[in-house]
């Protein structure tokens, strides 16, 4: 199958990537399985070192798998990669590509002619993206200039400029502060809308920002798939109760009355309400009420009224997708970055004071 | 690229903005391509387009900085001035011929040259690679030759200003006098020798990916001896057997000595072969050091696939 119009947008099969090293060699995959329908926004959420990385440059070409094969829209990456190359882009968080010396406009005209862009249509995608990503004031602004967030902006107008049917993005939020992660995430999300049918392969340790994007994520770990869904399915694999916020007026006798009701797992005084279950009246009392199902919701509120209680705000909690990260893992994303940098692949420490290559003149 | 395809089913044409996309967001839409597989499978002049504008567009940012940053002119214009200063003042004390005065302005132009290929050359795929480039150049369709090419003509425009501004000032403030009589041999010396020297330049760029970090001391320690047994500031012949393995080996030797017979006829032999025979070696050696650049860059592409560390930033 050689780019097959009913070709996935990306098909790994049994994918390792073991890297030579001292003392032992390092496994960053250890047979990943997945599979991307056309058009779709995938993510890869986990720790640093769980594998993201490794697996987005096989992807892309640029590394081979030890064992496994990869295709992209039927295109096999390894021994298609032209094919592939022309119809893919990739940015990468803290990107710092390209020349100092150069203009936002200049610069991104030059890569446009690396992908098949020709010179007057290349300026003519260069104006437009500019000014789609937010930056026509910055045009004429020498790239060692720009700040982080606009530099990101920039990578992001480059990775548009071929047009890529399949969009790779490497935590492209890293490093950024809060307002210029969300405009990021605004530019990819105009971007699908604009042009539907792209599939994004989008890789990040926020969870908030996969959980906010992605209609499918698959969870990875130490270079292994733990589980793939949408973000809802992924939180229904741990929600195997109801669990709501309660928050009354009062509450005579405390949570304990509640937690004896048919249908209640527990009820238990959020942290900031008083614990004290003698204390006659209280006031504003935050529940947090465990059901085994919805339905008990209706007994509980009964019972309230003949407590005496009055609602002040119910909201059902959702487990986040660390919630689900910590079921499946048994530990945390922090808990794990220590566990996972030893499953790192060595890496030579940066020179610093290393020139702009076309500025050392 | 814009070649009609079979849409795939399920997906709109890439192209078409749907109707409910908003105007503002009708920038993100670029080429339209009928699908993934329509926009993979391009035409033989697609390919070489996109190589060709490749070229042009590695070769932009070199030529834009000649005008971004103009510190160039005392650095690479006016010091190298210097230095040939003072040996045509060493000449001139000795009472050398007055070829051996051309003999070093034609050296001092040169020095341009050899300099932007060994370090603007044979050490930029590395600075690429820690710039986060090389990954870029290596993911985008075009063949990374192009990327050497570019590199190499950008590079040529950028030294030919500087060789040509130090040739002119030099030859009218110490009076040289040539006397050419094969202006047709000595353009095709000239280009030959550029074309060998920028090849040398792009082999030497992936060996020094594959080498690391010891490339940078390869290239100081490249510079120095290579301006010595290249003869840059006297006649390579008087080096006897040196002299003779650095013409059949280095292309700046070979290149200088030929243009230094072609300029400056008068001068009789130089104990050297004859320019259309140098001029021959200057092919030979174009030839093999352009084939032994696309191999090697091939191995190492090959090679950091393997390996993941060539091209991924500071690995």
């Amino acid at each position: 199958m050689s780019g097959s119009i009913q070709a996935p947008a990306i098909d790994a099969r049994g994918i390792t990537r073991v890297y030579k090293a001292k003392p032992k060699d390092v496994t960053a995959l250890a047979g990943i399985d997945l599979e991307v329908a056309p058009g779709e926004f995938f993510g890869l959420l986990g720790p640093n070192g769980a594998g993201k990385t490794t697996l987005i440059k096989i992807l892309t070409t640029l590394l081979l798998p030890s064992a496994g094969t990869a295709r992209i829209f039927g295109f096999d990456v390894a021994t298609e990669t032209r094919k592939i190359r022309r119809i893919m882009n990739m940015v990468a968080g803290g990107e710092q590509s390209g020349y100092g010396i150069l203009e936002a406009r200049e610069q991104l005209w030059m890569f446009s002619q690396f992908y098949g862009l020709g010179a007057r249509e290349g300026w003519r995608r260069v104006d437009e993206l500019i000014d789609a990503v937010g930056l026509a004031e910055q045009r004429n602004q020498r790239v060692s200039t720009l700040s982080t967030g606009q530099r990101q902006k920039m990578n992001f107008a480059r990775g548009l400029l071929n047009d890529p049917w399949v969009f790779f993005l490497d935590e492209p939020t890293l490093g950024l502060d809060v307002s210029a992660a969300r405009s990021v995430r605004e530019l990819i999300v105009g971007w699908r809308a604009a042009v539907p049918g792209r599939t994004v392969l989008l890789t990040t340790h926020y969870m908030a920002e996969a959980d906010e994007l992605c209609e499918r994520i698959a969870i990875v770990d130490r270079g292994r798939i733990l589980a793939i869904g949408s973000p809802a399915e992924l939180k229904r694999r741990v929600q195997r109760e109801s669990i709501f916020r309660l928050e009354l007026d009062r509450l005579a006798g405390g949570p304990g009355g509640l937690a004896r009701l048919p249908g209640v797992v527990s009820a238990v005084a959020a942290l900031n309400a008083p614990a004290d279950p003698d204390a006659p009246v209280r006031q504003a009392v935050v529940i947090n009420l465990v059901l085994r199902e919805d339905s008990a919701l209706a007994g509980v509120v009964a019972a309230l009224d003949g407590l005496g209680a009055h609602i002040v705000a119910l909201a059902k909690s959702e487990p986040s997708l660390e919630d689900v990260f910590v079921e499946l893992v048994g530990r945390g994303f922090d808990d794990n970055e220590e566990a996972a940098r030893s499953n790192e692949v060595p890496v030579e420490p940066h020179e610093a004071g290393q020139p702009d290559p076309e500025e050392k003149r | 690229m814009a070649a009609p395809g079979v849409a795939q089913p399920g997906l709109p044409a890439g192209g078409s903005p749907p109707p409910s996309a908003a105007p503002g967001l009708r920038a993100f839409v670029g080429r339209p391509t009928a699908s993934p597989q329509a926009a993979a499978n391009w035409t033989p002049r697609q390919v070489w387009a996109n190589n060709l504008h490749s070229i042009v567009g590695r070769a932009y940012p070199r030529v834009r900085g000649l005008t971004r940053e103009p510190s160039w002119i005392v650095f690479q214009m006016l010091l190298p001035f210097l230095t040939t200063s003072s040996f045509v003042f060493v000449y001139r004390a000795l009472d050398a011929p007055a070829a051996y005065i051309g003999f070093v302005v034609i050296g001092g132009a040169m020095t341009a040259f050899w300099l932007n290929v060994v370090w603007m050359m044979a050490a930029q795929l590395y600075w690429e690679k820690d710039q986060g480039n090389l990954e870029l150049y290596f993911a985008a369709p075009m063949n990374v030759m192009s990327v050497l090419i570019g590199m190499a003509v950008g590079g040529l425009v950028m030294s030919s200003t500087r060789a040509v501004a130090i040739l002119f000032i030099a030859t009218f403030v110490f009076g040289v006098s040539f006397s050419i009589s094969q202006w047709g041999l000595l353009i095709a010396v000239f280009i030959l020798t550029l074309a060998a020297l920028y090849g040398f330049g792009m082999m030497l760029a992936s060996l020094f990916v594959m080498w690391g970090r010891e490339a940078f001391h390869l290239t100081q320690l490249m510079t120095e001896p290579v301006y010595f047994v290249s003869g840059l500031n006297f006649p390579v012949g008087r080096l006897g057997f040196i002299g003779a393995l650095a013409i059949a080996l280095i292309p700046l030797a070979v290149g200088l000595d030929a243009m230094r017979q072609l300029a400056f006829v008068s001068t009789g032999p130089t104990g050297t072969p004859e320019p259309w025979i140098e001029a021959l070696i200057l092919v030979a050696m174009t030839v093999v050091f352009i084939g032994l650049a696309r191999w090697l860059l091939h191995s190492m592409e090959e090679r950091a696939r393997r390996e993941g560390r060539l091209t991924v930033r500071w690995r």
